[in-house]
């Protein structure tokens, strides 16, 4: 190259570092809050592993054994799954309050399809899982092509679904020993599994299996991470290309299906088709998914929290009975704990630096 | 877009006060009002009472609060009928206490109050209160579990299983009927969970569904997996029950008893999954009622109560495959001709 010109000679005396973020050292609060913002199931594990130890000092054997502890996985299971339908609503800034409703209104088609019309019952079963994808197409449609908010939409369908499962099912409950003997493919996912002392039901096992399918999509598919692209900023999302019409659609309609798939495992879990079951699964599931680490803003937060906030309910309920509290007292414990986890929450998006 | 708006909002202010205006029709107007339209005890119970009415020649409207303890909902309806000159309203109250003072506007306008299935408190503040005695119903099942068990009775490992925390009056009554007719010092009778005899292992909560039934059962075999007798709220809450003690492998050793008698609860004592139900009879209650508004209606004359208590008792009855001695019951043949849902 030849010889530098005249006015590049100045550049040997101008500082020659790469353009870098300024760095200062961190608090051990700041590196927590780092921490947190990086790893966001973290607080709810923590939380987690933390109350099973209070309560295994406090109550003792009785907790503190396998089988206690499957047992809330057992009871947690319809939560789950539920809140795996409402996690992804809520990572597009959406909500969905019509989940339980939903759960339910497949399950009684599933029972009623068998038993009043005489369906095969693997085709029934398959018109009852059809039925919550419409449920969730219904949803996102309005919500995606009419514009209207996701709160408004679903406290509609809400008592729409609601009210079509009363009137549908006359609130009538098919029994379980009915079920057993004519279509034990309904309660499926009741079939237990024993080792030790611990009892895990093919439900708990399909809760699991799907938590983890979902976090390896959320996290690294390309499907997933628009789902969380949508949910942070839209109108980026769209202008980088993404259909967020057809996104909001296809969340809501999933979100459905696995809402129908909960009614299955739902009747497996109370071995009949019951109208009644599920009337605040929604509230649940929301729960389970605040006390998780979601941000109901949209686009942060690990479905892997909701499952962790899940069970802490589950711990509490459990625990605090076998203490022999009031039972209010759970409901008061949970409500401090929704309301720690947001303020977490509030506190972690102010990471700076 | 606007005005379309606009004018459907009048068109809609318009008809709601056409449906609120005294619609002075020549017949007899009445009205039944229940806890919700959902659960098939109050399906049932409209259906008694539309039948009698069709038959009786009565213009009966059906009401329902939303949900269990939807008070507003029952006030509002209490209030319609007031404006639709009823002649008697049929009620099912939701919360007790709360609707007394609209239920005294309905009886100052001169219209016929009788409580259905639950008394109102006071039991007075109706002018007749016609249902099942659940005292009565927790009596029999709780007697016939006491001399089923026999001498094992006194070491016998007990578990409630109520609808909620609130000490609903049902609850209570059907609860604490159990104890006293299990031999239980009830202590005080209005009172859930203040006895201390050491065969109770506990109360746990359903909200009167399998899925609560379930949880409440696993909840009580984790503080004591030696129970061998249960008390339901009513048939879903032992059919749940019924499903977490056979997830670990107790059904057979623990006795179940229940409350109502519904089709499904029958069938299941039949199936000797529950020991024996308290049935009760919605259906009568309610025509029994649209015949004593019509009866007033015509001469002004209100009904009466049973002997012996303050109010008129539709009858309950123990159902069971297996009769004990000492313990009045139906089988199940005779049970599900009655039963209801």
């Amino acid at each position: 190259m030849a010889k530098a010109q005249e006015f590049e000679k100045v550049l040997e005396q101008s500082d020659m570092s790469a353009a870098s973020f300024e760095s200062h050292i961190k608090s051990p609060l700041e590196k927590a809050q780092h921490f947190l913002h990086s790893s966001q199931a973290a607080v709810p594990l923590i939380v987690l592993i933390l109350s099973i130890a209070v309560f295994g000092i406090l109550v003792g054997g009785k907790f503190f054994n396998a089988f206690s502890l499957t047992l809330i996985l057992q009871q947690v299971a319809i939560v789950g799954i539920v809140g795996a339908a409402q996690t992804l609503v809520i990572l597009t800034a959406g909500i969905d309050l019509s989940v339980g409703a939903v759960m339910v209104l497949s399950s009684v088609v599933m029972g009623q399809f068998t038993f009043r019309y005489g369906i095969p019952v693997p085709i029934s079963i398959l018109c009852g899982l059809a039925c919550g994808a419409l449920c969730g197409f219904i949803n996102g449609w309005l919500i995606a092509k009419m514009k209207l908010p996701p709160f408004i939409v679903t406290l509609g369908t809400w008592q729409v679904f609601n009210a079509t499962k009363y009137l549908y099912s006359k609130n009538e409950t098919i029994r379980g020993q009915d079920i057993e003997a004519q279509a034990p493919l309904l309660q499926l996912f009741g079939i237990q599994i024993k080792f030790g002392g611990a009892v895990i039901t093919l439900g708990v096992i399909f809760m699991v299996l799907l938590v983890v399918f979902l976090w390896y999509i959320l996290n690294y598919t390309a499907w997933g991470r628009r789902l969380y692209a949508v949910g942070d900023d839209p109108e980026a999302a769209q202008l980088t290309g993404i259909r967020v019409d057809r996104m909001l659609i296809a969340v809501y309609t999933l979100s459905g299906l696995i809402c129908g798939f909960a009614g299955w495992v739902l009747i497996g879990r109370i071995g009949s088709v019951s109208p009644t079951s599920g009337e605040f699964s929604n509230i649940e599931s929301i729960t389970a998914v605040v006390i998780g680490g979601i941000s109901l803003f949209g686009g942060r937060g690990s479905i892997l929290g909701m499952i962790f906030g899940g069970l802490i309910v589950g711990v509490f309920s459990l625990g605090l009975r076998l203490l022999g509290t009031d039972p209010q007292w759970t409901y008061f414990l949970i409500g401090v704990l929704i309301i720690g986890a947001v303020a977490i929450d509030q506190w972690i998006r102010k990471v700076s630096g | 877009m606007k005005t379309i708006l606009k004018s459907a909002a009048a068109a809609a202010v318009l008809l709601s006060f056409a449906s609120v205006a005294p619609a002075q029709a020549a017949g007899i107007g009445a009205c039944l009002i229940t806890k919700t339209d959902t659960n098939p005890f109050f399906v049932k119970m409209k259906e008694g009472a539309t039948a009698k009415a069709a038959e009786l020649g009565v213009d009966l409207k059906a009401y329902a609060g939303k949900d269990d303890g939807d008070n507003e909902g029952q006030v509002a309806a209490v209030e319609t009928c007031i404006a639709d000159g009823a002649k008697g309203i049929l009620i099912t109250p939701s919360d007790t206490k709360a609707i007394v003072p609209t239920i005294q506007k309905a009886r100052d306008a001169g219209i016929l109050v009788i409580a259905l299935d639950t008394p109102l408190d006071p039991i007075e503040a109706a002018d007749q209160t016609m249902a099942t005695d659940n005292f009565q119903a927790g009596f029999l099942i709780g007697a016939y579990a006491k001399a089923k068990l026999g001498d094992a009775a006194k070491d016998a490992k007990i578990g409630f299983l109520d609808i909620n925390s609130k000490q609903v009056t049902v609850d209570v009554l059907r609860d604490q009927g159990f104890m006293k007719g299990f031999g239980i010092d009830v202590k005080d009778p209005n009172v859930i969970g203040d006895e201390d005899d050491p065969r109770i292992v506990g109360h746990d909560y359903t909200d009167g569904n399998p899925a609560g039934g379930r949880k409440a059962m696993e909840n009580l075999l984790q503080i004591n997996p030696d129970i061998n007798v249960i008390h339901t709220i009513n048939e879903p809450a032992a059919a749940g029950a019924y499903e977490a003690l056979k997830a670990v492998g107790k059904e057979g050793q623990v006795l179940i008893m229940s409350v109502d008698g519904g089709c499904p609860g029958v069938k299941d004592v039949a199936a000797g999954i529950i020991g024996g139900t308290s049935q009760q009879y919605p259906l009568l209650m309610a025509s029994m009622g649209v015949e004593a508004i019509k009866k007033f209606a015509d001469t002004g004359e209100k009904p009466g109560v049973t002997e012996g208590k303050n109010f008129f008792d539709t009858g309950v009855a123990l159902i069971t495959d297996a009769p004990v001695e000492g313990v009045p019951s139906i089988d199940t043949k005779e049970g599900l001709a009655k039963c209801w849902g």
